[in-house]
């Protein structure tokens, strides 16, 4: 029998992902690699551990801290860096708050999730990145889906939608003016089946919160909410006690939960598969307008 | 499973972001906010029916003005394989989308309404497509529900299209009767159509063999760095990290490394779930030599009896992507696989006219859109092959050195 050389379809994105991850690291001078301790940031940092192995990990781990984090997260952050090796470096809203630069939202849906931007924006000057990787994928929101690998921004780190460079074949310009930046997305063509299947081929360890446990709720506009001091309830909003998990993890006042029996990655696939909303149905910052997320990135958001 | 890239071609109107709206919707790939919100969408703009095209609908701006204006990916799956699709819109930008779109494909699906037949928009969409190497094209006849489901007006454009192409280099072309609209032959067989023994689109798109379009032939290893670990551990190691852009590699093969020249032989191959035996296209991983020499980015690494044409002085077909007009005897900037250099336009040969393949001698002014010879020289050597031959070492980018802007498409002819 003849010899058939192709790869299946999640080794060849990962294949693509190491590429743009060795791209960065060749055309870039400090490189950051924003992570969240959610799935897709871990997805990418596990990327990068193999596409320069046997070398350590050549760039940062950066944490842009809400300071509205679910400690599980905080807690899987810190022993994930600690077992990879990895330094880590935390940009913090509340000091951005702290220093005036940024105002705190009031009222039932204030979330710090906007003021993320600025801190963010501060973190790569302070740190003279000339490049951030993300772990944003094109199949999450209308607005992704014509995200480039290599994004272009300008030196007020905003995005221009009508000014991105041609990508291509797999030639990438990271070409840039003094002061501006790139946001990378290594996994862009990937979609959060893809991710899930290759955390189960790859056994990556993930935060217990995309797990099946017990939590206190209460329901807000169709989303679970987890019950915390971090969000202020209305007298109608009655918490309960349920059986969810969340299906991405953000700050935790725009993160929504949903009931889920799936306690692993296996039972998970199995839900996705048989999932009819999208994983962003469950994020309260993107429900503020059909918009809403364009207007962010354009801001310079991930 | 394996992944296949393709991209839509169509003019305004063809039924483009329908046909895609129904291959999403019909391969249940889509949910159900996404279904609510588009549903609501179309209420409001008091649609009679749910429009499918409003799924493919992208940027804020694009929604204001009711098109779409820049290449966007979109995703499905069905339990035969993954795809991706580069969705280009049909427009003003029009051939600078397609051919970024096109440059990743391995398909192109080129939409053609049954009631107008062939159009001067679908040479040139099967122009670009050919140029750009996609090794399979299939024509779908859209809007068979307006033209009665007739057989006739089918034959007749597909004949019409075997006569165009014939003047080509198609290497695989497809025809498929359909209606987007109403969803025969994209996922479902038609009972409109018993006359078509053909295959669905869908299931087209599921069985066409494509493992046959890397080339595995020529082994060309571009080197994207260098991974020296300095651990204990790793003391000496020193690999070359890269992706295969062709050929199969072996531990213990006898290599060359251009410029230099060197010879070697593959100690091993490296990946993180640890050595192995063999690396082909397009697989991403770090190379070790028995000998110590000097390898370094934009190095490539081939076989000693199989070499990339090295030289200064190339051949290339450029499609202009940018505004500012390409500059007679301008410099640019050049990125072809992991190297970087400078280039000087030395002649632009003649102006392509991609709806009749006429060139245009006397035209010389090449601006965004237009696809164009032209002989330029580089800094230093470049190793390339024949972008017919290989579209990874035949490809490359042209940069504006003022603004770093990426302003041309290359193929190395
Ligand atoms: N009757 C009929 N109309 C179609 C068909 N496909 C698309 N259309 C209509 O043609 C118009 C243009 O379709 P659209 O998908 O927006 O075209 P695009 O510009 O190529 O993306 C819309 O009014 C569609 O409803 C078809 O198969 N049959």
């Amino acid at each position: 029998m003849q010899k058939t050389y192709s790869l299946t379809h999640l080794q060849e994105l990962e294949a693509e992902a190491i590429y743009v991850l060795r791209e960065v690291a060749a055309q870039f001078e400090r490189v950051g690699l924003l992570f969240s301790g959610g799935k897709d940031s871990i997805v990418v940092s596990h990327l990068a551990r193999k596409a320069f192995f046997p070398a350590k990990l050549p760039f940062p781990l950066v944490h842009i801290d809400t300071g509205h984090n679910f400690p599980e997260t905080i807690a899987f952050r810190d022993s994930y860096c600690r077992k990879i090796g990895a330094e880590l470096i935390v940009g913090s809203v509340q000091e951005s708050i702290d220093q005036g630069k940024v105002v705190e939202e009031k009222g039932y849906n204030a979330s710090r999730n906007v003021l993320q931007t600025v801190t963010l924006l501060d973190t790569i000057e302070r740190e003279k990145f000339d490049a951030v990787i993300g772990g944003a994928r094109r199949d999450e929101e209308k607005a992704r889906a014509k995200e480039r690998f290599f994004s272009h921004r300008d030196e007020f780190g905003q995005w221009d939608p009508k000014n991105q460079r041609p990508e291509l074949w797999n030639i990438f310009n990271g070409r840039k003016q003094f002061g501006e930046h790139f946001r990378v997305f290594p996994i862009s063509n990937w979609t959060e089946m893809d991710v899930w299947q290759y955390i189960l081929a790859e056994n990556i360890e993930l935060p217990s919160l995309y797990f099946s446990h017990q939590r206190e709720v209460f329901a807000r506009d169709g989303v679970l909410m987890a019950a915390s001091d971090y969000i202020p309830r209305r007298d109608s909003e009655k918490v309960e006690k349920k059986v969810v998990r969340f299906r991405t993890i953000g700050d935790i006042t725009c993160t929504g939960a949903v009931e889920s029996a799936a306690d692993s990655v296996e039972k998970i696939i199995a839900e996705v598969a048989a999932s009819r909303t999208t994983e962003r149905g469950t994020r309260a910052d993107d429900k503020r307008s059909e918009a809403a997320m364009e207007d962010r990135k354009k801001d310079g958001y991930f | 499973m394996e992944l296949l890239r393709f991209t839509t071609a169509g003019s305004v109107d063809d039924g483009k972001s329908t046909l895609i709206g129904r291959l999403l919707y019909d391969s249940k790939s889509i949910f159900e906010d996404q279904y609510a919100a588009i549903e609501e969408s179309s209420k409001r703009k008091g649609d009679a029916t749910v429009n499918l095209a409003l799924l493919t609908d992208g940027l804020r701006a694009e929604r204001e003005q009711g098109i779409t204006i820049d290449v966007a990916y979109r995703y499905f799956a069905t339990p035969k394989r993954k795809f991706i699709i580069a969705d280009t819109p049909g427009h003003i930008q029009y051939t600078r989308n397609m051919v970024t779109g096109a440059s990743t494909a391995n398909l192109a699906i080129i939409l053609i309404d049954a009631r107008l037949g062939i159009q001067e928009q679908t040479h040139r969409h099967t122009i670009i497509a050919t140029l750009l190497g996609i090794p399979h094209i299939v024509f779908c006849v859209n809007k068979m529900d307006l033209v009665d489901y007739a057989e006739d007006v089918f034959e007749n454009i597909k004949a019409d299209i075997e006569a165009f192409a014939s003047k080509l280099n198609v290497i695989d072309i497809r025809f498929v009767p359909i209606s987007a609209l109403k969803g025969d032959n994209v996922v479902h067989p038609s009972e409109n159509m018993p006359w078509y023994q053909g295959s669905t689109l869908l299931y087209l798109l599921e069985t066409i063999h494509i493992g046959s379009d890397h080339n595995h032939i020529d082994c060309r290893f571009p080197v994207q760095g260098v991974i020296r670990p300095q651990s204990t551990e790793y003391h000496d190691f020193r690999g070359y990290a890269g992706r295969i852009a062709s050929g199969i590699f072996k531990p213990g093969d006898e290599v060359v490394v251009l410029p230099s020249g060197f010879t070697s032989t593959i100690r091993a191959i490296h990946t993180f779930n640890g050595e192995i035996e063999e690396a082909f296209a397009p697989m991403s991983v770090t190379i070790t030599l028995t000998d110590d020499i000097d390898v370094s980015r934009g190095d490539m690494i081939v076989r000693e009896n199989n070499q990339p044409e090295v030289s200064q002085d190339i051949d290339l077909m450029v499609c202009w992507l940018h505004e500012k007009p390409l500059q007679p005897n301008g410099k640019y900037a050049i990125r072809h696989t992991t190297n970087d250099a400078r280039c000087l336009i030395k002649e632009v040969r003649y102006k392509l006219d991609i709806n009749t393949l006429h060139r245009h001698e006397e035209d010389k002014v090449i601006g965004m859109n237009d696809i164009a010879r032209v002989k330029i020289r580089s800094t230093k050597p470049l190793l390339y092959d024949r972008y017919a031959r290989n579209r990874e070492t035949g490809s490359l980018i042209l940069i504006d050195e003022g603004t770093n802007e990426t302003v041309g498409a290359a193929m190395i002819l």
